[in-house]
């Protein structure tokens, strides 16, 4: 127990302990340098939301509901029980006459009923605000289409083939709009109706930040008069109608 | 102590008997005990050695045909590439996989679990354990896809090993068109 | 009947049980490799005529239990004797609502997700935990009345019995009232009123089968006993059918809601009349009203008492199927005060037939109940006693 020796033994429990944590370490610093590769994913710094100028919509037009299904590789409906993840709805005012159309989807609320109602949990509200369905957990019960107030949401009634590689989606499970979330991770600044609408022309249909106040989407908000649907239920959505 | 009263049957079939022996005699169907002495008796001495020799010839012929069979069986391809043993079609791209073969045995369906929660709970896509990856080295040059006969990739081993997978009710089997990823 | 027949019987029973089971597992079998498209059910009714059947029996379960509780909680020696096979109803008719719902699931193979991820702000979550507990409640509680050591406690057990069905069937009530957007629910008074109406229900369903034991085993149940239980379930009919009655003279009371009470109530709109001719003809004339005759007229006799059980169960359905269908078939208003039209059925109200897969798998849980309820009676001492030796047996009078 003379110095010499307790200083040559701490050195090298020292230089162990450090070769050790170095070799515990090295793995997760390879980690870190693989997931780089990777999208970053959703930042709660993030809230998307859509803007529909109702004044831009024709009665009668579905470039949104095509450029969805094709994105998303639904077929176009025919009976009560297939999918609908947008369509174009006409309203007409019963007191005044005055009529309107306007393309209805998942609202992506703030306060999601369908999230509230949920069993599972596979009826989720992502970070960034876009309420999606994990059909890892869905057990195909329905209690969220039950809660939804827009019926935003479909049930695949039969067996699915040829999904769209990037959006898996099969029998048994619910469905909604996702805003387009695999485009919007890779990095992608719309979803598939918005730019459909504005490369026919229309422009009815404004995607992104909402949280950004520089984004096209937060100045729009801010110049002219927006509602949400079911404004009184107080859930907040991300999707906002103007000229309704 | 009285058997249960129900609404169907006074008592529980077989019912209780006094007498053990006429009662073991009548659920083992002999007359009498002494007949179940006489054929136990019966089996130890003078039918012994020919009922053993009996014994053997049938077990080796059991064996020898059940060899034989598993001996045809074996090399078995059937032609819609249905196989005993799984068929891994080596990818056609000649790539490295992610993880080494022996890993990704005994692992893939963890790393697949782990990493479905965070593509979609956290969005994050394109990773290392990405199944859309999976799906666009391991697609097989016949079918296209990993999912859609027999003798694809998931399936085969899926089929040998006798284990559901239900991923591609939804996911599609077969790789997405080559696109650039946008900026 | 001698123990040969009464054998016989017991397997006839089973095979009928069995084979109506098994129909409803073979419907299930279609609706899972076919998918729901064979069903009558689509993206605006999503819950169709499996979940009357099932809502019909779960609530039926925990209203069942009714009878053992005012045995075992207020100790009346009449109930008291019936507890048993209250309990072994419970079981059961729990047992046959579950499996229905369960084999109506998008994807009933994944049962064993629902049982390991709980979102516990869904009423859907509690229910799965309610239901899981009151099997284990119910069985502890059955085995308190059988085991001679433990009858002291059966009383502690049919309290915690009699708490977690209120709790169990509030949740129930509360599967629907919770639901903001459907003018035919968002409502508090659904949790009440499920309430009142499991134990209307229960206590019919009880008298049903109580009846038909007893003359399976060539007895009858004893005049006064059978005339309080008849006065009882008299009295449920009548609360539940007030609190129906408040519940749609609310409605009726706020403008936002005379639409749908003008379609459930009246039959306007494009759907037809059918719902309001379910609700009145089959509701309240013969679920309630003649039931209440019945059960209330000096002269009633048993085979009057036995009419008016056999009339609220079907009442019931009546209810339940204008409650939960009606109420998915008149449309969402996502615009009020606009006239609103769609590809997807917005503003119309939904057309819905009950298709044969949905009918054999609800019919299928009923069977599920009926044989475990054959099964459970033939191998143990459920029957009740009403006989002076049966002193000393179910702990005493």
């Amino acid at each position: 127990m003379s110095k010499p020796h307790n200083a040559a033994r701490r050195g090298f429990l020292g230089t162990a302990a450090a070769a050790v944590g170095g070799v515990m370490l090295a793995p997760g610093i390879q980690l870190i340098e693989v997931a780089q590769a990777a999208t970053p994913g959703a930042s709660a710094k993030v809230r998307w939301g859509m803007l529909i100028d109702t004044t831009r919509c024709a009665s009668g037009c579905t470039d949104c509901v095509t450029a969805c299904n094709t994105e998303n590789g639904l077929a176009p409906p025919a009976r009560s029980t297939d999918p609908q993840w947008i369509r174009k709805v006409e309203i007409k005012e019963i007191k005044t006459g005055r009529a309107a159309s306007l393309p209805v989807m998942c609202q992506h609320c703030a306060e999601p009923p369908c999230v509230d109602v949920c069993p599972t949990g596979a009826s989720f509200k992502r970070a960034d605000g876009i309420v999606l369905v994990d059909r890892h957990s869905c057990i195909g019960c329905r209690y969220c289409m039950m809660a939804c107030p827009y019926k935003a949401r479909s049930f695949v009634h039969e067996p699915l083939a040829d999904q769209r590689p990037d959006v898996p989606r099969g029998k048994g499970c619910v469905e909604s709009c996702t805003l387009c979330v695999h485009r919007i991770d890779q990095g992608d600044k719309t979803t598939a109706c918005a730019e459909a609408c504005a490369k026919a022309g229309h422009g009815a249909i404004v995607f992104g930040d909402l949280n950004d106040p520089q984004s096209e989407i937060s100045r729009r908000v801010r110049a002219v008069a927006s509602v949400a649907l079911r404004a009184d239920l107080r859930l907040d959505p991300g999707v906002r109608y103007q000229g309704l | 102590m009285t058997p249960p009263r129900s609404a169907f049957g006074a008592s529980p079939p077989g019912g209780v008997s006094p007498h053990r022996a006429s009662a073991c005699a009548l659920a083992s169907g002999w007359r009498t005990p002494c007949d179940m002495q006489v054929a136990r008796r019966r089996q130890r001495t003078g039918r012994a050695g020919s009922a053993a020799s009996a014994w053997l010839r049938w077990q080796l012929l059991g064996r020898s045909l059940v060899l034989a069979l598993t001996g045809c069986l074996l090399p078995a391809v059937a032609d819609d590439g249905r196989a005993l043993w799984p068929t891994i079609e080596k990818p056609a791209k000649g790539a490295q996989c992610v993880e080494d073969t022996a890993t990704m045995r005994r692992q893939h369906m963890d790393l697949l679990k782990h990493q479905r929660d965070d593509t979609v709970r956290g969005g994050i896509r394109g990773a290392k354990h990405s199944l859309k990856d999976c799906v666009g080295c391991h697609a097989g040059a016949k079918t296209g896809s990993v999912a859609a006969a027999p003798g694809d990739f998931c399936v085969s081993c899926h089929t040998y090993a006798a284990v559901t997978i239900d991923c591609f009710e939804c996911h599609t089997g077969k790789p997405a068109a080559v696109a650039q990823r946008k900026p | 009947m001698n123990a040969r027949t009464e054998t016989r019987n017991f397997w006839l029973l089973v095979a009928i049980g069995g084979g109506v089971t098994l129909a409803g597992l073979g419907a299930a079998w279609l609706m899972e490799e076919h998918g729901h498209a064979i069903t009558g059910m689509d993206n605006q009714v999503v819950w169709g005529l499996p979940h009357v059947f099932a809502i019909f029996m779960i609530v039926a379960a925990s209203g069942v239990l009714n009878v053992a509780s005012i045995g075992s909680v207020f100790g009346d020696a009449v109930y008291k004797r019936r507890a048993p096979l209250s309990g072994l109803l419970t079981l059961a008719l729990l047992a046959g609502g579950l499996m229905v719902l369960m084999l109506d699931l998008g994807r009933p193979e994944r049962i064993i997700v629902a049982a390991t991820h709980y979102n516990l702000t869904s009423v859907f979550a509690w229910n799965v935990l309610l239901y899981s507990g009151m099997f284990a409640i119910v069985a502890i509680y059955l085995w308190t009345m059988f085991e001679r050591r433990f009858n002291h406690w059966s009383q502690a057990a049919g309290v915690a019995a009699l708490v977690w069905r209120f709790v169990l069937t509030t949740g129930t009530g509360l599967i629907f009232g919770f639901l903001v957007a459907r003018q035919a629910y968002q409502s508090a008074v659904l949790a009440p009123l499920f309430i009142v109406l499991s134990f209307g229900w229960g206590l019919a369903v009880f008298m049903l089968v109580q009846s038909a034991l007893f003359a399976w085993n060539g007895q009858s149940v004893p005049g006064p006993v059978h005339r309080r239980m008849a006065r009882l379930l008299g009295v449920f009919v009548a609360a539940a059918l007030y609190l129906v009655a408040v519940y749609h003279l609310t409605n009726i009371y706020f403008a936002r809601q005379h639409a749908f009470e003008a379609f459930v109530l009246l039959g306007r709109g494009d759907g037809g009349s059918g719902f309001a001719t379910l609700f009145w003809l089959g509701f309240v004339a013969l679920g309630s009203l003649l039931p209440l005759a019945l059960l209330f007229h000096p002269r009633s006799s048993a085979r009057s008492v036995l009419a008016a059980s056999l009339l609220v169960v079907l009442g019931a359905f009546a209810f339940l199927f204008v409650f939960i269908i009606g109420g998915q078939a008149f449309p969402l208003e996502i615009f009020p005060g606009y006239q609103v039209s769609s590809s997807f059925g917005d503003g119309a109200i939904a057309q819905y037939r009950p298709s044969l897969p949905e009918l054999l798998l609800g019919l299928g849980g009923v069977g599920a109940a009926f044989l475990l309820t054959t099964i459970g009676v033939r191998v143990l001492d459920f029957l009740p006693r009403d006989d002076k030796a049966s002193a000393g047996a179910k702990g005493g009078d």
